[in-house]
């Protein structure tokens, strides 16, 4: 028997596909709940209201310092305890977008903070309103700066989708697992998630960098 | 509510007693000061006399430590609350506020929009103007400050003098009652300070404008004030009409500190 062997590539090639697809949508769906969660974080953190600040903080910090794997299993194997189940895919979403949350929380904050005084200063002289400052002069300048950031860390949450296959996501490596542990023929099914992952993982950071070279005129 | 009516003349802006520091840092003493309607004071000092924060404390950029500051009769630093005085809130310190617009060393311009965007920000969002209106008085204030053909450029690509020329403007938009002035040629190339400084003069010549300026132009500062202020260590060394003031300093420190100013030109 040959180590690649074309025919059964191919055959399990529309499997891993489909369990592609569901990649791409956890990806986007947790990508969603990472940069608006990230965002409101930022924007929490920076407003400064005591308590409400100190406790985002610590769940900030309790989350960056739990592996993402326990938090996976606490959400699907611990809340159903407290009456609450989710179906591994909302997991999924839930899990990888508010862990990454708190990661593009510290991006923002550093977009925010890239912005000058001067731009507070002369929206407080115009008398705007907080919420008007932020969106019409702080915000449009700000997120400029840290898409790329941002994008890296899209396309990083891409890549942790995997983990989810320990709740039984399928997803591309679950999948190729799964067909691997029916036909006992692993080379094939593992190099072509793999390669799939590159496929888009590589122009997706080719895209980041050139977003990196041509924001300098924000 | 807020609007307090104890004395039968009514100046523009009060400073009761006016503390501030930073830390131990003690930038104003019990400062002491009145403005009248229309009346254009130029506030100058050497460095970290606490001119620029006079300006601050006026746009509510920075707060009081101790004392009050009223603008137009109103408190600006406190409000009233059953009968008592406590610290203002936001709310409080945006209406008052509206009556005073503010131009910076940075012109501070929001790049993320075109000079057109500057200038109705406020009208629209603040004021409540519908659009076209906002519109006509930003085409109007360009055209007085020269830069008509500039309404959809960015702020980047306008030259410092032109950026400055449209922060002027956007205080405008905002018919403020008083207009603060914070060192804004500064930051302008020399051949570019000539022209704001006579647009100034223009817009102080043709409006009803309080205006609290801070300057190293001494020159623009005698023609421009009908009164100015010398500060140093936070207190008023020194609050006359400027012909005496440039002529002849009453203060040896007021003296001391013009000739350094001339000595540099």
């Amino acid at each position: 028997m040959p180590l690649w062997d074309w025919d059964y590539a191919f055959g399990i090639l529309p499997d891993l596909l489909r369990a592609l697809v569901t990649t791409i949508e956890i990806t986007l769906l947790a990508s969603a709940v990472a940069l608006v969660l990230g965002l409101l974080i930022a924007i929490v953190r920076r407003t400064r209201i005591p308590v409400v600040d100190q406790l985002v903080w610590a769940l900030v910090e309790f989350i960056r310092s739990t592996p993402l794997l326990v938090q996976i299993f606490f959400l699907f194997f611990v809340l159903p305890h407290f009456g609450i189940t989710l179906s591994a895919l909302v997991v999924g979403v839930l899990a990888l977008g508010v862990h990454y949350a708190t990661y593009t929380s510290e991006v923002y904050r550093a977009g925010i903070e890239a912005v000058p005084p001067g731009q507070w200063e002369a929206a407080t002289a115009l008398s705007l309103p907080r919420t008007r400052t932020w969106t019409g002069v702080i915000l449009p300048q700000a997120i400029p700066r840290v898409l790329p950031a941002l994008g890296n860390y899209v396309i990083s949450m891409f890549k942790e989708v995997p983990l989810l296959l320990a709740i039984g996501v399928v997803e591309v490596v679950n999948a190729a697992r799964e067909i691997g542990s029916v036909t006992f023929r692993f080379v094939e099914p593992y190099t072509i998630a793999g390669i799939l992952f590159l496929l888009l993982s590589y122009p997706a950071s080719m895209l980041v960098r050139r977003l990196e070279r041509c924001r300098g005129d924000v | 509510m807020a609007t307090s009516d104890t004395t039968t003349t009514k100046p523009m802006i009060v400073f009761d007693n006016v503390e501030k520091r930073f830390g131990a840092n003690v930038i104003l003493a019990a400062l002491n000061f009145t403005v009248e309607p229309g009346e254009h004071v130029t506030l100058i000092g050497p460095s970290g006399s606490g001119k620029t924060t006079i300006l601050r404390l006026l746009m509510t950029l920075e707060k009081v430590d101790a004392g009050t500051i009223r603008v137009g009769g109103a408190y600006l630093s406190h409000m009233e609350k059953g009968g008592r005085l406590v610290p203002a809130d936001e709310k409080h310190c945006r209406t008052v506020r509206k009556r005073i617009g503010m131009v910076f060393q940075q012109f501070n311009l929001f790049p993320n929009m075109t000079v057109r965007g500057n200038l109705i920000e406020g009208p629209t969002r603040v004021l409540g103007l519908p659009k076209d209106e906002a519109n006509a008085r930003a085409a109007e204030l360009l055209e007085l400050v020269g830069l008509k053909e500039k309404i959809d450029a960015h702020p980047t690509q306008l030259s410092g003098g032109q950026q400055q020329r449209v922060a002027i403007a956007r205080a405008l938009a905002m018919r403020p009652e008083v207009l603060l002035l914070d060192e804004v040629t500064s930051a302008l190339d020399p051949e570019l300070v000539a022209g704001v400084l006579s647009l100034l003069r223009d817009i102080g010549d043709t409006t009803d404008l309080t205006i609290l300026c801070v300057t190293h132009e001494m020159g623009f500062a005698r023609d421009f004030s009908h009164r100015v202020m010398m500060l140093d260590g936070g207190r008023v060394v020194e609050d006359a009409p400027p012909s005496q003031l440039f002529s002849e300093p009453r203060e040896q420190r007021t003296r001391d500190f013009l000739r350094a100013v001339l000595d540099r030109r």
